[in-house]
């Protein structure tokens, strides 16, 4: 199975000559007549944790919608510049965005199973696409995706129970179990621990930074404590604009510019 | 006096005790000192507080005085009437022959020797006042329509006078009470809170007078034919008799009405379901705003309709097409009656789609958008994210919208009168006539009638049967409703 390869084959964090998974180029973001995100360039190492922080309003969840363009959804809204997965162009009209979203999963701030069963939640992905050639493969992948999401051991014996019965941090789980079970290549998360307390915070932290071995995640924070834990790269966004990209640790320890320095030792946002 | 001088009068002493009563407290609050004691309530609330003194108690004592004495003179024409006849039917017409009598007697001369002995003379004298009175009245009746106006008329001066020395009583009360301290303003929120309460009770008492009017007449009506007989007969054939006579026996089989009716609100609901949620569906999850913004409130004018138009086009365009069309088609027989379940069916389904679709367009946008999101970005497309996620997780509540639309359906008369026609029997072709609970109901209660027979009483056991019907549903689409509802709170 593609999910257990994959695991022995993770590569190493810092690989400086590898291409990007994903690259913006001059991206832009309208709603309507007003433009909310401006000439981005930003790459999108593969196998790492990237985060994008910055004050509300900075347009990092609109940048991060627009990397499996979830932008389309709202009415108005539109994206300039251009954006690749492995070289493709994704807003090129011959890209199926059905099939995008499938390679570009997605978790959001707060957690949203279907009103569905544990098992159904996590076998949808899986049935509308296809990947299961059996009952006993989806099986497989469902139980493979929540032993993934570290949530297998608390839901094993009641996976025919309603999703929304499970507390706020299971749920988020869930959803990002929902998320691997279609095997994409990158994982996006928009804030997912906004609507969680301290210790479910910490379970999904920890679970990012096993996912890193086979996704390449995005995660977008309000909590700069939790860029530093669980990202290698850090993008600092402010006022639509992007500010300053680098290694986590350069951004934290070092920043070059003076916004950002600003922003991460509290004197602004 | 009239009774509407009566209420004026009162209102005018309200008004003068709400003007007294704020100047009484205006002149204490303004001679206070206020270090020693605070006034509680402003002058206006001391003035109202009068007005709701002097008005409220005096009103509801004339309501009730007037009622009692309606009551009273009912008994009385009622057993001097059966005393001199036996039969209850007979005796019903002369209870209102007597009435009309004394109706008119109000309206006559009666000054002197004008006084009329007989029931011909009364009626010759009626009759050059303009008035006309039945021909069979008895002698009898003129004392007793005379003196049943006297007992009115000493009926109305006691509740009169009692009202209008209550309305006083209650003014002075007020007025001498007023005090810096008096908490006048919570008593004022009190009254108001009251009728706040009374008003909201309204539809409920109404539903409950409904239900016991209707219930004392379906009694009667059991006591005559037997509830076996009514629910599970399967012949309806009321035979209509002459008012008064009772000895026509008719059969009152509920059953081919009641198929008849959920015959043809199948056949509605089968065409305005898949319409309507087809529509909903597009409306909630396709449409740009500014085609729902065009589109819905037009498809919403179609609830705005009177349904007896809908009947119209039922009956004189949608009926013969369909029976043209299928000569056309047969090669000459049409097997599709111009009055059939079928039309009734369509043109009803058509008046019900805004229902369908208004109602569960509500319950498929109520669906959280992060249900939708998280569907499309686990790269389902948009049919996919309404089938799988959208419609189940709006189930319950479409459900609910479609109990609701099936008891309009049910309760639905002016098309199926104008569409159906009104042949009571068992049937399963959909293009022949049927008839329905509220086409008869309608059918028995046409024409001057008295309710004595089973002919015309059988119309409140429908119109029971009916009520129940619906009631039942909307309760259950209530309930489905709500519990969908909790979902998401």
């Amino acid at each position: 199975m593609s999910l257990e390869s994959a695991a022995t084959i993770a590569a190493p964090v810092s690989r400086p000559n590898a291409p990007p998974k994903m690259q913006g180029e001059k991206v832009g973001v309208f709603y309507g007549e007003k433009q909310a995100l401006f000439d981005v360039d930003l790459k999108i190492e593969q196998f790492n944790v990237t985060s994008l922080i910055g004050p509300s309003g900075c347009g990092k969840s609109t940048f991060l919608r627009s990397l499996n363009r979830m932008n389309d959804t709202i009415d108005g809204c539109r994206v300039v510049g251009k954006i690749t997965l492995d070289h493709d162009d994704i807003y090129d009209p011959a890209i199926d965005v059905v099939e995008l979203r499938a390679r570009v999963g997605m978790v959001f701030q707060k957690p949203n199973p279907f009103p569905k069963s544990i098992y159904e939640n996590v076998a949808y992905g899986p049935k509308i696409h296809g990947i299961a050639r059996n009952k006993a493969d989806l099986d497989e992948i469902v139980h493979s995706s929540l032993r993934r999401a570290g949530l297998w051991n608390e839901v094993k014996d009641r996976l025919q129970e309603p999703g929304t019965g499970l507390s706020g941090g299971q749920q988020q789980r869930l959803c990002i179990a929902r998320a691997i079970a279609t095997k994409p290549e990158v994982l996006l998360m928009d804030e997912p621990c906004s609507a969680l307390d301290p210790i479910a915070t910490a379970v999904i932290e920890e679970l990012i930074d096993e996912l890193r071995e086979n996704f390449t995640i995005v995660i977008v924070t309000h909590s700069m404590q939790q860029a530093a834990r669980v990202s290698q790269k850090t993008a600092f966004f402010h006022l639509g604009k992007l500010i300053e990209e680098g290694k986590t640790e350069d951004i934290f320890t070092n920043p070059k510019n003076k916004q950002t320095q600003d922003y991460i030792t509290g004197r602004i946002g | 006096m009239s009774a509407g001088w009566v209420v004026a009068i009162v209102l005018a002493i309200g008004a003068l005790a709400y003007f007294f009563a704020a100047q009484r407290a205006r002149v204490q609050r303004d001679g206070t000192d206020r270090a020693k004691e605070v006034p509680h309530s402003l002058p206006t609330y001391h003035g109202w507080l009068a007005f709701i003194f002097a008005t409220v108690p005096a009103l509801l004592v004339y309501l009730v005085v007037s009622s009692v004495s309606a009551g009273l003179l009912d008994s009385r024409i009622r057993s001097e009437v059966t005393a001199h006849i036996a039969d209850p039917a007979a005796a019903s017409l002369s209870i209102g022959i007597v009435r009309n009598a004394s109706n008119a007697l109000t309206q006559l001369d009666l000054s002197g020797p004008n006084v009329p002995t007989s029931y011909a003379a009364l009626r010759d004298m009626a009759k050059s006042a303009g008035i006309t009175l039945a021909d069979s009245g008895e002698d009898y009746m003129v004392p007793l329509a005379a003196g049943v106006n006297a007992d009115a008329g000493v009926h109305k001066l006691i509740g009169q006078g009692l009202t209008l020395l209550l309305s006083l009583a209650g003014a002075a009360f007020a007025y001498s009470r007023i005090r810096l301290r008096l908490r006048a303003r919570n008593q004022v929120e009190r009254v108001v809170l009251c009728s706040l309460l009374g008003a909201s009770t309204v539809a409920i008492l109404t539903t409950v007078g409904i239900i016991l009017s209707m219930l004392g007449e379906t009694i009667h009506f059991f006591s005559e034919v037997d509830p076996l007989t009514f629910f599970f007969g399967t012949v309806w054939d009321p035979r209509f008799a002459a008012a008064g006579s009772s000895g026509s026996e008719g059969q009152f089989g509920l059953i081919p009405l009641l198929m008849g009716t959920l015959y043809i609100a199948l056949v509605s609901m089968l065409f305005a379901v898949p319409v309507g949620l087809m529509a909903a569906v597009y409306m909630g999850e396709y449409a740009s705003n500014r085609v729902r913004s065009t589109v819905k409130p037009l498809l919403e004018l179609l609830a705005g309709i009177p349904t007896i138009v809908y009947g119209i086009f039922a009956v004189v365009t949608l009926g013969p097409f369909f029976r043209d069309l299928s000569a056309a088609l047969a090669g000459g027989f049409s097997f599709i009656q111009a009055q059939s379940v079928f039309t009734a069916g369509i043109v009803m389904g058509v008046m019900l789609i805004p229902v369908v679709s208004s109602l569960s367009d509500d319950v498929i946008t109520a669906v959280p958008r992060a249900m939708r999101d998280g569907s499309l970005a686990l790269g389902a497309t948009r049919s996919e994210t309404i089938r799988k996620v959208i419609l189940p997780a709006a189930l319950p509540g479409i459900v609910g919208a479609l109990l609701l639309t099936a008891s309009r359906a049910i309760g639905e008369t002016m098309i199926v009168v104008l569409a159906a026609g009104v042949a009571a029997r068992i049937n399963f072709n959909p293009f022949e006539a049927m008839t329905t609970i509220t086409v008869k109901i309608v059918n028995q209660l046409t024409g001057d009638l008295e309710f004595n027979s089973p002919q015309t009483l059988v119309a409140f056991a429908l119109g029971l049967t009916l009520f129940t019907l619906t009631l039942g549903m909307n309760v259950y689409a209530l309930y489905i409703v709500r519990k969908y509802r909790e979902q998401y709170e």
